[in-house]
């Protein structure tokens, strides 16, 4: 199964022609694990495609439980909402909630597990008690856990509520404090619209929205994502081809977020994955000098972005991988301390596989 | 190196494994399933020796359903039963428009019978008997897989899992066919009995939701037959459905459909003889 045929798929779901059924199944594996079922399933049903029987039965069951999702989405902002109100602090919502509900294209479909709010850094505390009280406890118990969350990373360690098993993550910066890029968090809550029929909910502007999106791609590690979340910004940026306008705000922000570099990678990567008309003069603007390492970098997340139900890439996308994943990791953090954190995992990792208890797994 | 594809009714599975002990347990309980070329494969399974150091001394299992990882390794001497617990997993928790809950499920005459398994009630004992002494068809002895569009029960002629003294009991029926026995392991000493060839022949066909009967394994008390309120019982149900939340109303739905068909009754017993007795009862089926 290679990307460039499911990526066809995606984009033009009417073109889909008579299938094999080791075809469909290795679609259907493919969009399953590159979190795309629900999306794919959408469009397919969108544009009237026939699928046979079998295949239909993923598809439509990714369809139902995006469905569902996206309504457990809206409780669960209004129990966030009526749990936070009193604070009186904004708490703006990003990525898939945020898409949902402010019903952005990048939204249908969509498959999702946790909630994503930015609040500002002073209201942490507070914030934390009131989802305490509302029934939100926290999930990492361990002590160097709760450490690398609250000191390095941008976040509070993630909150599950404990009757419904919601997850919360609560951030009050873009990128961790220990990060390179410096991103104005403030900026995206003073630009954000409050969220109609919520009190203390907010949406951020598109531009923001797309940049948080385009910043997040850029500075994680692991890619098994990379797909969905460049759909999303293709579908983000679609809304507003039209307007020259826009791509103006969007170099400005992006330069005012202190994010330049990684924009340009990402809008060199969404024209190149889904062809979204990205005005050459905008990502020559954000490259600016640093153009051809950018121009490396998308080369090297072309070669790494694989889809692949077998999980066996080949070796020059495994090697891609790996040095994204340190790239991410170098981005984030002081060596000295990269170093102690991986080290730190590794073992956790270690004496974890050794143990025999069922564990949890949740996609993000 | 085990490479192949069964029709496991409603799905078509493909297993991979280097392990001899899934090829023998594949080849012991499944010999009967259709081996489709070029079918469409829903659930594409791997069970792959553990990965890290400790694999010289403490070999591993991993199972890997299309490539996700979804638990944590088993000891080795357990990857066949890790397949059948890895597929019931995979069926409980993919979407696929269908509410499953756990129960075993049999049918005759074209109408089924519910038995929710809480642990320790004799589901599984019970579910072999009703097969084997009564000539009930059985559609899966773990998962009731309700479609919410026709409110029928979908059968998953699947081996019937076995714990401690109910793997003797069981044998001894006649034309049981048990498996092999793993000891130590979480759930204490499992195996598997076969289902039988009816079974396999009809999977294709689906049952309709006729009685809901909770069974209570109770040496003491004598035996008895009650019944249970709808209402109770889809509390009950519902405690035991791995996905009716997420299937949100269609779920809700397709449950209060399921309990508008249904008569609902508790058994209590303390032999397999009078709680097969009390299963005629409520059925007044032989």
């Amino acid at each position: 199964m290679n990307r460039a045929s499911l990526l066809d798929l995606l984009k033009h779901p009417q073109r889909t022609t008579a299938l094999s059924p080791r075809d469909w199944t290795e679609f259907i594996a493919t969009a399953r694990n590159a979190n795309l079922l629900g999306k794919l399933a959408q469009r397919l049903h969108e544009a009237n495609v026939s699928v046979p029987s079998a295949p239909l039965r993923h598809l439509e069951g990714a369809r139902l439980l995006s469905e569902r999702q996206h309504h457990s989405v809206a409780w669960e902002a209004q129990c966030i909402d009526a749990s936070l109100a009193q604070t009186d602090t904004p708490v703006v919502l990003l990525k898939g909630a945020a898409y949902v509900l402010a019903g952005k294209a990048a939204g249908v479909g969509r498959l999702f597990g946790d909630v994503d709010v930015l609040v500002p850094p002073g209201s942490l505390g507070t914030i934390e008690i009131r989802l305490m009280a509302g029934g939100w406890t926290q999930m990492k118990s361990e002590e160097y856990d709760q450490r690398y969350y609250r000191e390095w990373m941008h976040e509070l360690p993630p909150m599950i509520h404990v009757r419904r098993g919601t997850v919360i993550d609560v951030h009050h910066t873009i990128l961790p404090l220990t990060a390179r890029n410096h991103p104005d968090a403030e900026a995206i809550i003073a630009h954000s619209t409050p969220l109609p029929g919520h009190r203390s909910l907010r949406i951020p502007c598109d531009e923001d929205l797309i940049i948080h999106s385009m910043c997040h791609l850029a500075h994680e590690g692991e890619l098994h994502n990379a797909l969905r979340d460049l759909d999303d910004i293709d579908s983000l940026l679609r809304e507003h081809t039209d307007s020259p306008v826009f791509w103006d705000r969007l170099g400005d922000r992006a330069q005012h977020h202190d994010l330049a570099a990684p924009v340009a990678l990402c809008l060199m990567l969404v024209r190149q994955f889904f062809d979204t008309p990205v005005p050459e003069s905008l990502v020559l603007r954000l490259a600016g000098t640093d153009a051809a390492a950018i121009r490396r970098l998308a080369r090297l997340y072309d070669a790494a972005i694989v889809p692949d139900p077998e999980g066996r890439p080949p070796l020059r996308s495994l090697a891609a991988q790996l040095l994204i994943y340190i790239r991410s990791h170098w981005l984030r953090m002081p060596p000295r301390l990269l170093v102690q954190h991986l080290s730190r995992k590794a073992w956790q990792r270690l004496t974890l596989a050794s143990g025999t208890s069922p564990k949890n797994e949740q996609g993000a | 190196m085990l490479d192949t594809t069964l029709r496991i009714a409603p799905f078509v599975v493909r297993v991979r494994s280097p392990f001899a002990s899934v090829l023998e347990h594949l080849e012991f309980f499944y010999r009967d399933c259709e081996k489709p070329r070029d079918a469409f494969v829903d659930f594409d399974i791997r069970l792959l020796p553990g990965r890290g150091a400790h694999r010289f001394w403490r070999p591993q299992a991993r199972f890997l359903v299309d490539d996700q990882n979804p638990f944590l390794p088993l000891p080795v001497n357990q990857a066949a039963p890790m397949f059948e617990w890895g597929l019931n997993w995979t069926i409980a928790s993919r979407s696929l428009g269908f509410v499953v809950f756990h129960a075993a499920v049999l049918e005759k005459n074209g109408n089924a019978i519910i038995l929710p398994g809480f642990p320790g009630a004799g589901k599984s004992t019970l579910c072999a008997a009703l097969c084997h002494l009564r000539g009930w068809r059985l559609l899966s002895d773990e998962l009731a897989i309700l479609d919410p569009v026709s409110g029928m029960l979908i059968a998953n002629p699947r081996p019937i899992s076995l714990k401690n003294t109910s793997i003797d009991i069981v044998g001894q029926f006649p034309g049981a066919r048990i498996g092999k026995r793993y000891l130590d392991t979480r759930k204490g000493t499992v195996a598997h009995a076969a289902p039988k060839l009816d079974a396999i022949e009809h999977a294709s066909e689906p049952a309709r939701p006729r009685w809901l009967i909770f069974p209570q394994f109770a040496p003491r008390e004598g035996r008895q037959v009650s019944r249970v309120s709808h209402a109770e019982a889809f509390a009950l149900i519902g405690e035991q459905s791995f996905n009716q939340e997420r299937m949100g109303e269609i779920g809700f739905r397709a449950l209060c459909a399921l309990l508008g068909n249904v008569d609902c009754h508790q058994i209590e017993y303390g032999s397999t003889s009078d709680a097969l007795e009390l299963v005629a009862q409520v059925t007044q089926q032989d």
